[in-house]
């Protein structure tokens, strides 16, 4: 651990995972921003946070970085793998490369941006998150998603949505297809108003008028045998 | 006048009333029909075996004098906490929201008297179960309603669910006349409305994954917790060894006759292995791996009477759990409600449509003044009653076979009943040396 102009940098060549992850853990209001070095692709990088600190990932990680995080601002310089800010409570992550499968997975709250692509299964069974993707998405994404919002400003892959709950998706680019009982759905002004707010948040150059907003048809919300076929 | 002695009327075996009746429910309408609980056909079972007892080649321990021991501790692999409990019997998963509130305070309180613990089930952790339950296990499932770092830590253990014995590779549903506004609240989902349990977790597939999902559960919960991985009786082997793979703790094995909220019973009754069979086939693989009472081995489905958990534990199991036993315990299913199961169309000990909300003894209920009839304390107590005579069952039956630890009772102590119980324990049948399977 060095601490210089304020940053306290955290090498994971030469410390260990759990020393990493604890100091973070512990971070007392007087120390706020942290760095981690020589990532080396590892897994459970700065996982569950729970101060308002800033901490800067710089290179890519493995599976779940920023995992189940609450208050912390985390930026990755790199690309994220499977699972990057899954089930987060709040605080913001920020991914400046691209992301893996289930990017967001499960997040109740706060904001993910990935500023490249993310893979299958972004934002999915959602319950609260904001995910911004600068790119596009993989297929299944927002599967069985419940709440919060999904930002797309590149294209979508198949079955988006698919048994979505009450989750809004938002997208610029082209949805290669709908999953069961996700629609489009009217683009009323609150949703311009929220979507303009995302789009600043996240520091994306795109305008609220040029998206779609897709969500659920509540057709499969209580089981009917007649919609069996649809599932 | 000559007269032909009649034929009495003879109903088919394979197309039985009860059959039958089924295929007419099927075609009134046209949708499978959903239940609670376990496996109803018979299986071979724990009552298919027998203890052998102390004879002239083994002494017995003196019943009311010589001490025989119940302590179990889980998750002494990786944990820095692991979580010691007096008795080798645990409450299983039951999730709040298949249970009412006053439900899981009883089930708390029973545990706690008792010296075990108990589990959460899908829609996270209650502060009355919290509160109530001295040591409590959080289920970590495919659905993640309710999931939250905070309640991760106040866990005394984690349970990742990967599967259970009434359904292996199905996920639930909870009807939307169940969903109150305080269970949508903690599920994140609108009122009133079916709710999804997913079949698969979200974010991880296969041991490879699931040994970093592990690896972040600890790093969040800083290694104090035990991590138990949940299974159910599909293929114990393989299951097992891949558990221990993934960086388990404890692994709960549950048999087909392990009860479930709600799914299609079709589902209960057709997939998944009994429980007794499931068990030497993952002790085999715990010591193929070197494991075996190093990675606890907690098994369920089923467990009714002490000699259930002696039987349990003599084939090799470290505890067992219980769930519908508990739930009869505090008083599911009581013969006092027979007159509301007559209006349910169903009587006392069958009753099992546990997901429609209308339980009259006010357990698998979200309704206000079918709750209100479950006094969680009394309830406790009797939960707690109920453990200590499994206990003092299990004791008994240990110091007849000479033990002074109940885990030091073995499958040596024991014959089958049957070939099939035979084959599946892996005991001999009574009166022979014979294995099935092992040859003679």
């Amino acid at each position: 651990m060095n601490a210089d102009a304020g940053i306290t940098t955290l090498d994971l060549s030469t410390t260990e995972l759990r020393e990493v992850n604890e100091t973070l853990q512990s971070a007392r209001p007087g120390n706020r921003r942290y760095e981690i070095v020589n990532t080396r692709g590892a897994h459970a990088i700065a996982v569950g946070l729970d101060a308002p600190i800033e901490v800067t990932v710089k290179g890519s990680t493995g599976y779940y970085c920023a995992g189940m995080n609450k208050q912390a601002t985390i930026r990755v310089e790199g690309s994220v793998g499977p699972g990057a800010a899954e089930n987060m409570m709040s605080g913001t992550v920020i991914v400046d490369g691209d992301a893996s499968q289930y990017a967001g997975a499960t997040g109740h709250g706060g904001l993910l941006v990935v500023k490249g692509n993310a893979s299958s299964r972004c934002g999915i069974s959602m319950k609260g998150i904001d995910i911004v993707v600068h790119g596009n998405i993989g297929h299944m994404s927002a599967f069985m998603a419940q709440k919060g919002n999904l930002v797309v400003l590149g294209d979508a892959g198949a079955a988006l949505g698919d048994s979505i709950y009450e989750a809004r998706l938002f997208v610029r680019g082209e949805v290669a297809s709908l999953g069961a009982d996700c629609v489009e759905k009217e683009m009323r002004p609150e949703h311009l108003d929220l979507l303009a707010d995302l789009l600043a948040k996240a520091g994306a150059d795109a305008k609220p008028e040029e998206f779609k907003r897709y969500g659920s048809a509540r057709k499969l919300y209580n089981f009917n045998i007649d919609h069996a076929g649809e599932y | 006048m000559d007269q032909t002695p009649p034929t009495l009327p003879r109903q088919s075996w394979t197309f039985s009333n009860e059959t039958n009746s089924e295929i007419r429910r099927a075609a009134a309408t046209g949708i499978y029909d959903i239940r609670g609980g376990g496996a109803k056909r018979r299986v071979p079972h724990f009552d298919d075996l027998l203890f052998l007892g102390a004879s002239m080649s083994r002494y017995p321990l003196e019943g009311y004098r010589e001490k025989c021991e119940t302590s179990v501790t889980l998750g002494t692999r990786f944990a820095k906490k692991p979580i010691e409990l007096k008795i080798p019997i645990t409450i299983a998963g039951m999730s709040f929201g298949s249970l009412s509130g006053p439900a899981k305070e009883a089930l708390g309180r029973g545990a706690t008297m008792a010296g075990t613990s108990t589990t959460t089930g899908d829609g996270g952790m209650t502060e009355e179960e919290r509160g109530h339950s001295k040591k409590l296990v959080y289920q970590y499932l495919p659905s993640r309603y309710g999931m939250n770092p905070d309640d991760l830590r106040r866990a005394d253990a984690i349970e990742v669910v990967v599967g259970q014995g009434a359904k292996p590779g199905g996920g639930g549903m909870l009807l939307g006349q169940k969903i109150t506004e305080r269970v949508a609240g903690m599920r994140d989902l609108p009122v009133g409305i079916d709710q999804r349990s997913a079949c698969r977790h979200p974010d991880w597939t296969g041991p490879d994954d699931l040994e970093i999902k592990i690896l972040e559960l600890r790093e969040i919960t800083k290694w104090e917790k035990p991590i138990y991985i949940k299974v159910g009786g599909a293929r114990p082997y393989y299951d097992v060894a891949l558990s221990v793979k993934a960086g388990a703790d404890v692994i709960v094995l549950d048999g087909m006759q392990g009860g479930t909220a709600a799914t299609q019973d079709v589902f209960i009754e057709h997939v998944g292995q009994p429980t007794l069979a499931c068990i030497r086939p993952a002790v085999q693989a715990l010591q193929d791996l070197g494991m075996h009472r190093k990675v606890q081995l907690v098994v369920s489905g089923g467990i009714r009477t002490g000699a259930d958990v002696a039987k349990a534990l003599a084939l090799g199991a470290d505890a067992v759990s219980i769930g519908t036993a508990a739930l009869i315990a505090i008083g599911d299913n009581d013969p006092k409600w027979e007159a509301e199961y007559q209006k349910l169309g169903t009587t006392t000990g069958a009753y099992d449509d546990w997901h429609e909300g209308r339980d009259p003894a006010g357990i698998t209920t979200q309704d206000p003044a079918l709750m209100a009839r479950l006094d969680p304390v009394e309830a406790g107590r009797r939960l707690r009653n109920y453990l200590n005579v499994l206990t003092l069952e299990c004791q008994t039956l240990a110091r007849a076979c000479g033990k002074s630890h109940v885990h030091n009772l073995e499958p040596e102590d024991l014959c089958a009943l049957t070939i099939e119980a035979a084959a599946m324990a892996q005991v001999p049948l009574a009166g022979t040396n014979w294995i099935p399977g092992k040859g003679f």
